[in-house]
């Protein structure tokens, strides 16, 4: 079942919340707080949440964003849950190497693959 | 030699949009390759909120002044705020630990990786960057 918030699409996988940005560019401060407020109402209706956050419709991505991705892991980790991120292309993969993050994140090619590391874990 | 264009906008994201938006349609007129447009957009992006939030203090009734030369050759970006400056060699590395799991503090490090040319002049309020056309 997908539910379709303004700036979020968010499917049940079996206790794994997947979240697909409608956004393509993930940049300004508003946009970035609406995202931050929408991905918090997906955290605080899980009991111990998993989350799969799906890039695939995106192509840019700033520094507030990355900054939003670390509240977001702890938050989710506070609450027992993993985060994993999935379908980065190449040029935004870039920027979490550049900046390290590609270490603290769990991050996986596809979906299927991502999903599959939660049930392997 | 191309002149200079210039462009004042009020400090408001919104309203920082213009400049980015004039500067990208020269970027893909002058037949600059994607992955540098996508360099100049995520630069001209941690410039603009860095002036508006850290510069200007998200103050409404300042603004922010954008000087900028696109030729065949280069992108010349110049962003500056009405801010007290800053010193760029203060600012901790967000690679190392203890930094990051922070949520801020990337925005320099981004726009150095991705630019060729990076200085901050005046007081610190002024950052100017350089795209070459490669």
């Amino acid at each position: 079942m997908a539910s379709q918030a303004a700036r979020l699409k968010v499917s049940d996988m079996g206790g794994v919340s997947l979240v697909e940005f409608a956004d393509r560019k993930i940049l300004d401060e508003l946009c970035i707080h609406e995202i931050q407020e929408e991905l918090a109402v997906v955290v605080d209706k899980q009991s111990a949440g998993n989350l799969l956050l799906s890039f695939k419709n995106v192509e840019h991505l700033s520094s507030a964003a990355l900054g939003m991705l670390i509240t977001l892991k702890k938050k989710v980790e506070e609450k027992k849950g993993r985060l994993k991120l999935s379908d980065i292309n190449p040029q935004i993969f870039e920027v979490f190497k550049i900046t390290r993050l590609n270490k603290i994140f769990d991050i996986h090619p596809s979906q299927e693959k991502a999903r599959a590391s939660f049930q392997e874990s | 030699m191309r002149e200079f264009k210039e462009i004042t906008v009020e400090n408001d994201l919104a309203a920082a949009k213009k400049p980015e938006e004039l500067i990208l349609r020269e970027v893909v007129a002058n037949g600059y390759c994607e992955n540098a447009a996508f360099a100049i957009k995520l630069a001209l992006e941690e410039a603009i909120t860095n002036a508006f939030r850290h510069g200007n203090k998200c103050d409404p009734g300042k603004h922010i002044l954008v000087r900028y030369r696109v030729t065949h050759e280069a992108v010349e970006i110049e962003v500056s705020d009405e801010g007290e400056g800053f010193c760029p060699d203060e600012v901790p590395d967000p690679t190392q630990p203890g930094f990051i799991d922070r949520p801020h503090g990337r925005g320099i490090m981004l726009m150095r990786a991705y630019l060729d040319e990076v200085e901050f002049g005046g007081s610190g309020n002024c950052v100017r960057m350089v795209k070459f056309n490669r």
